[in-house]
């Protein structure tokens, strides 16, 4: 996709706001896997650190009206899209407070009022749901778009073809963000995916881009270009963001598998590429901001983290009497 | 009341819910020229934009049903056969069942999943499946099989304004079967069954498009003064159990007629949960008249002697009372 490069010009605030926006997922995400690990959460949890950069680079121009799909590792969307952390911690707990009231947990958080269609527990299936969002946003006529996150491993169900080809036909106001960390479950990508997957964009005549997904301000553009060519109507992107799963494909995986299926040195190689520690350390060095204006957001996103913990604890379970079909035919 | 072919009462239920509410869209499988015809004419009346072909891709047709009803339609996803949907299975097994009850009813989630089943036509083992049993299972899609166009058209209505995702199946071949349908909105609530014809000696639960060959072996039963309660459920998620109940409490005998394999089918749902709560009223053992463990195959002749029939019904039917006689004496 040919298309200029607009220049990079975000106020101190703005950048201030994406450390946050990436640092909140972080440190959430942080607790969740120490707790994942201290047996306090029930069931599996699949952490999106690392990637922050690619969820907070599309969803910071996103608007409640636009639509996102997400996957197992979703809880950096929800947060990114603007849901409330004390409902997903709760929603974690499986706790009557949570975000579905304890009957989705940490695969199937989702927020409609804030166009947060969802985690997904299938891998892919976010791909024909964001689709038919976006045909819904396109005959609403008011200019939303539908942004699918989904990673490495989904690229190869066969669903993304199929989305593809319909949304090019429909000119449909899509963008397909494939978050390429270079894990498809316990696989390495290069032993499942053939090619690149960007490239899958182009028989069908889609618009597409490779973006490096530990840069912020390199996803936050390609994300302002794929939306623009969607809200004007120009029809679906592909993006491929390149970026990497530092943490296992759900916590405490140690304990189970029985090997090994990447090195130490890889993934410290890829934390010295922090997407997180980059952004900080750009800001700084650009005059945006001090180490105290950091330190600042550090303490009041611990702040926020303790008390969406402690708003789970101390909230009650669901009373299984009141179960049944609730939610279910209304 | 007018006599309308089937096919007619489900295009003129659609065209009339397009034509009242603007939030009502029917995408599919050539829906715009229309196999079946019950999708015809909708395009020129309702716009391109509301009424779109799409490729021959059930897996995203099926998802993007989900997206766009999440979005705030209410879609009509044509899917053409029954068994292609078992193509784009995710989405309804895993997202459309699912997706109220994982968010806590966040959203209301109207879908109707549209196609044609059944057997009888000779269109062999992938186009003839009577798939409601793998929905009825699902637990979150409510199914609809009508066995009139006046209930076709009543159903449908109800369908499309559900907050429910609905599984839609019209019965192959029977398109073009007449019937009265009432003038105006007529409407049939999901889950409320009918009785087709009253009875004292035998409760026959027949579903979809074995409701008309059960009326014509109660017809011919009745020249042997065997009284059949003929109960058509119409729709077998939600199940009016309780009226079936009430049947079986009166007759104490039960036959359930179903185009499905015998194996897990509505036939032995339906069953069962009639020897759960009616076993003091039963004086016979619960029959079945189904289809065997097996695809349906092409050629007339073998496919002919798999689905239940007028002869088969009637069979079951005097077999029961037959043994229940011997048993009384």
């Amino acid at each position: 996709m040919s298309v200029a490069t607009s220049d990079v010009n975000f106020s101190d605030e703005q950048m201030l706001g994406f450390y946050r926006d990436m640092l909140r997922i972080r440190r959430i995400e942080e607790r969740i896997g120490d707790d994942a690990k201290a047996g306090n959460i029930p069931g599996a949890v699949h952490l999106y650190i690392g990637q922050e950069a690619v969820g907070v680079g599309f969803c910071s121009q996103l608007t409640d009206d636009d639509w996102i799909a997400s996957t197992h590792r979703g809880h950096g969307h929800y947060l990114a899209k603007g849901g409330d952390s004390k409902l997903l911690m709760a929603e974690i707990y499986g706790r009557e407070t949570g975000m579905c009231k304890g009957h989705g947990g940490s695969m199937h958080v989702a927020d409609f009022s804030k166009g947060i269609i969802g985690a997904n527990g299938i891998v892919g299936a976010g791909i024909s749901i964001i689709t038919g969002a976006a045909w819904a946003a396109q005959m609403d006529g008011k200019g939303a778009v539908g942004v699918a996150f989904f990673g490495d491993g989904a690229a190869n169900q066969g669903v993304l073809c199929e989305a593809l080809n319909v949304a090019v036909l429909w000119k449909l106001p899509v963008i397909f963000v494939c978050e390429n960390n270079g894990f498809s479950e316990f696989s390495p990508s290069s032993t499942v995916t053939a090619g690149n997957i960007v490239d899958r964009a182009k028989p069908y005549g889609a618009a597409h881009e490779t973006v490096d997904g530990n840069d912020l301000i390199a996803v936050h553009q390609c994300a302002a270009r794929a939306i623009k060519h969607a809200r004007a109507g120009n029809g679906p992107s592909l993006i491929e963001a390149r970026t990497y799963r530092q943490r296992g494909h759900v916590e405490a995986e140690a304990s189970f598998l029985g090997s090994k299926y990447r090195s130490d040195e890889e993934v410290a190689e890829w934390i010295g590429r922090d997407p997180i520690t980059a952004f900080a350390r750009r800001v700084i060095d650009a005059g945006q901001a001090s180490q105290a204006d950091l330190d600042q957001i550090e303490a009041e996103i611990a702040g926020e983290v303790t008390e969406a913990v402690q708003f789970a604890e101390g909230s009650p379970y669901p009373d299984p009497a009141m179960q049944g079909t609730n939610y279910m035919f209304a | 009341m007018a006599k309308k072919r089937m096919i007619q009462a489900i295009n003129e239920a659609l065209d009339g819910e397009m034509a009242k509410d603007p939030k009502v869209v029917v995408f599919g499988e050539d829906v715009e020229i229309s196999l079946f015809g019950d999708t015809r004419g909708l395009k020129d009346r309702h716009g391109a934009h509301r009424v779109r072909n799409m490729p021959i891709s059930e897996t995203v047709m099926s998802g993007m049903a989900v997206g766009a009803a999440a979005a705030g339609y209410k879609v009509v996803c044509h899917m053409m056969f029954g068994n292609f949907m078992y193509t784009g299975f995710d989405s309804i097994a895993n997202q459309a069942s699912k997706l109220r009850y994982m968010t806590a009813g966040q959203i209301a989630l109207p879908i109707v999943y549209m196609g044609v089943f059944g057997g009888g036509r000779s269109a062999a083992a992938q186009h003839s499946d009577a798939m409601h049993p793998m929905i009825m299972n699902l637990g979150g899609i409510k199914v609809a099989l009508p066995a009139t166009p006046s209930d076709a058209m009543g159903l449908l209505r109800s369908a499309i304004h559900d907050p429910n995702p609905v599984m839609f199946l019209q019965a192959a071949g029977r398109g073009g079967e007449q019937g009265e349908v009432p003038e105006g909105d007529h409407v049939i609530e999901l889950g409320k069954a009918s009785t087709v014809q009253e009875g004292d000696d035998v409760t026959v639960v027949a579903i979809g498009a074995m409701v008309r060959p059960a009326m014509r072996a109660a017809q011919e039963l009745a020249k042997s003064g065997i009284g059949v309660d003929l109960i058509d459920p119409r729709t077998v998620v939600p199940l009016d159990s309780e009226m079936i109940f009430g049947s079986v409490r009166k007759t104490g005998r039960l036959v359930v007629v179903d185009e499905a394999r015998d194996m897990c089918s509505a036939a032995s749902h339906i069953a069962a949960i009639c020897a759960d709560q009616c076993f003091d009223a039963l004086k016979a053992p619960i029959r079945r008249v189904t289809v065997p463990d097996v695809a349906l195959p092409y050629s007339p002749p073998l496919e002919k002697a798999l689905l239940p029939n007028v002869a088969s019904i009637s069979d079951a039917v005097r077999r029961l009372l037959g043994k229940a006689a011997t048993e009384g004496a």
